[in-house]
């Protein structure tokens, strides 16, 4: 019983504690997030006045349009084949920048390097976004330094407004978020576990595949996720990259949701997004689950 | 070096890392409104015309405003978390802790939706203050990041020691636990104080007709003439953040240091 009630004790205690910060969460993340579950069920419209509004009838009309309309499909697809083109690119140049870092530099090297490594992730979003459109597009840097060295006679046109560069400049902007999981996963691995595997008579790359590589998969899977999740909803670099011209979901949820003002039908689509990435997301755990649990 | 392949290509990957940001004062100084190569020639009137815009002024006066009362908000509510999360258990731990990480990987697009449905659902006006409680949010789950692994490194039998020469529990977290993590503080501080002058979606849809500096680089680059201008501001921007952030970094190894740790990892 004594121990039931310090447990009790210490339960409360640290309830108190964490409550400002997760009456917080709960006020401004999870109601907010309730409200526009409940506003994608109901109707936009007007009030008596003319102003749009949202009208408090129930309806699933917005999902129907959501679902069926090609455009919201379309702009839904481009988004997932943006984001996981970035994911793929971001991982798969970071992994040997992380794998670098922690198993050939010294180990009061290793803070440094990081620093460096985060150093552009803090600077400007919207300013590293432009800067990418300064370098791949029409007159950019690349097209004009070409020029002017005479190795081409007109501007390339397929790195400028093209998904490929809305994949580089993202993939750029999330460098940071790839390299730092990984780097902690590969921190974490027995360094012996790799002598016994050469011990035993395996190659180098051999013992790389077998045993760094598998016990480095939960750093690969976080990162995966930190860089897919954010980038399917990226607005900005839509926006400047692809000049207007390639907009993804959360460009379409911004029209509804400020410029059109239909409110019922933006949350109806971020709801809907949300939804799709969820279970991208699971599938894709689902998939790797081998690598996690038991591993901590 | 055991493996120059791999040095070679961490080097490369830097360079790219670093590529845009290089870029910023090499067109700030180029005196030409066309952002390309080849360059024309030096000129400094791109700051000056930076200076005089007074749009630029109150941009960045509000994004003061909003920055600096995120920075404090954000790190005293981290401060709770991360204090509750290293010292006690509790039932729902870990539901709890992930609703208040959850802003860390969710698209900052749907943040400003639900609040803006939210805070007008309400029946609040947008203003600087819907803009900050946005920012607070985002900024709580790096606070509470940093301020983790600054209460992890503590010695617990400092606290221990104080509580057995009779201080009360709140005299022994001012006198001996805040002097501690004060360094980590200071670095929750300078960190949000760096995301939150960087925000834009949240910014864009929550401040109604406030102009903030993010929104205002933003409207600039429609008006390739503007651009100029705006590469001066960055590059002054870029300068000033890094500077943030050497100083965070300081400041959170000096704690690691003083309470008998050795620095590791970053800021994430």
């Amino acid at each position: 019983m004594a121990g039931d009630a310090g447990r009790l004790r210490a339960a409360l205690r640290g309830w108190a504690l964490v409550s400002p910060t997760a009456i917080y969460a709960v006020a401004l993340l999870a109601i907010p997030l309730g409200t526009v579950l409940v506003v994608s069920f109901l109707t936009d419209g007007r009030t008596p006045g003319g102003l749009r509004t949202v009208l408090p009838v129930a309806t699933i009309a917005n999902y129907i349009e959501v679902w069926t309309n090609d455009i919201y499909r379309f702009l839904m697809l481009r988004s997932l084949a943006v984001s996981m083109s970035v994911t793929l690119v971001t991982v798969v140049l970071a992994y040997p920048v992380a794998y670098y870092v922690s198993f050939h530099v010294a180990p009061n090297k290793k803070a440094l390097w990081l620093f460096l490594i985060t150093i552009p992730f803090w600077t400007s979003y919207i300013i590293r976004v432009f800067l990418w459109k300064v370098i791949l597009g029409f007159n950019g840097v690349v097209n004009s330094g070409l020029l002017s060295l005479g190795i081409i006679d007109a501007p390339l046109q397929a790195i400028n407004y093209s998904v490929q560069a809305m994949v580089m400049t993202l993939a750029h902007a999330y460098a940071p978020f790839a390299i730092l999981p990984i780097f902690v996963a590969l921190e974490k691995i027995d360094r012996s576990l790799l002598e016994a595997g050469q011990d035993l008579g395996e190659s180098r790359l051999m013992t790389f595949l077998r045993v760094t590589l598998p016990l480095s998969m939960p750093g690969v899977i976080a990162a995966v996720l930190i860089v897919f999740i954010p980038t399917v909803g990226d607005y900005v670099t839509p926006d400047l990259i692809g000049g207007g011209k390639l907009p993804m979901i959360a460009n379409a949820i911004e029209v509804q949701m400020l410029k059109l003002n239909s409110k019922a039908l933006g949350s109806a689509l971020a709801v809907s997004a949300m939804l799709i990435v969820a279970s991208v997301t699971v599938v894709f755990l689902l998939l790797n689950r081998r690598f996690l649990g038991g591993g901590r | 070096m055991k493996a120059p392949g791999l040095y070679g290509y961490t080097l490369a990957y830097l360079l790219f890392l670093y590529a845009p940001i290089a870029l910023l004062p090499i067109f700030a100084f180029n005196d030409s409104v066309v952002i390309a190569f080849p360059l024309s020639g030096f000129t400094t009137s791109w700051f000056s015309a930076m200076w005089e815009d007074s749009s630029m002024w109150q941009a960045l006066r509000n994004s003061m405003i909003v920055s600096g009362s995120t920075a404090i908000l954000a790190t005293v509510l981290g401060l709770f978390a991360a204090r509750a999360s290293t010292r006690h258990a509790f039932p729902g731990k870990a539901g709890i802790m992930g609703l208040i990480m959850l802003p860390l990987v969710l698209p900052e697009m749907i943040v400003a939706m639900s609040l803006l449905v939210a805070l007008l659902a309400a029946g609040l006006d947008l203003s600087l203050w819907t803009v900050i409680l946005g920012h607070v949010l985002i900024c709580t789950p790096f606070a509470v990041a940093i301020l983790t692994s600054a209460f992890q490194s503590l010695d617990r039998s400092l606290e221990e020691a104080a509580l057995d020469l009779g201080e009360t529990p709140v005299s022994t977290f001012r006198l001996v636990i805040l002097p501690l993590v004060a360094p980590g503080i200071v670095a929750s501080l300078l960190i949000c104080f760096t995301v939150s002058l960087d925000e834009f979606i949240v910014a864009y849809f929550l401040a109604g007709t406030e102009p903030l500096l993010s929104v205002y680089i933003y409207g600039q680059f429609r008006f390739p003439s503007n651009v100029p201008a705006v590469m001066a501001l960055g590059t002054v921007l870029v300068a000033v953040s890094v500077l943030l952030l050497a100083a965070a970094e300081y400041f959170r190894r000096r704690g690691i240091a003083r309470t008998g740790g050795s620095a590791g990892g970053g800021f994430v």
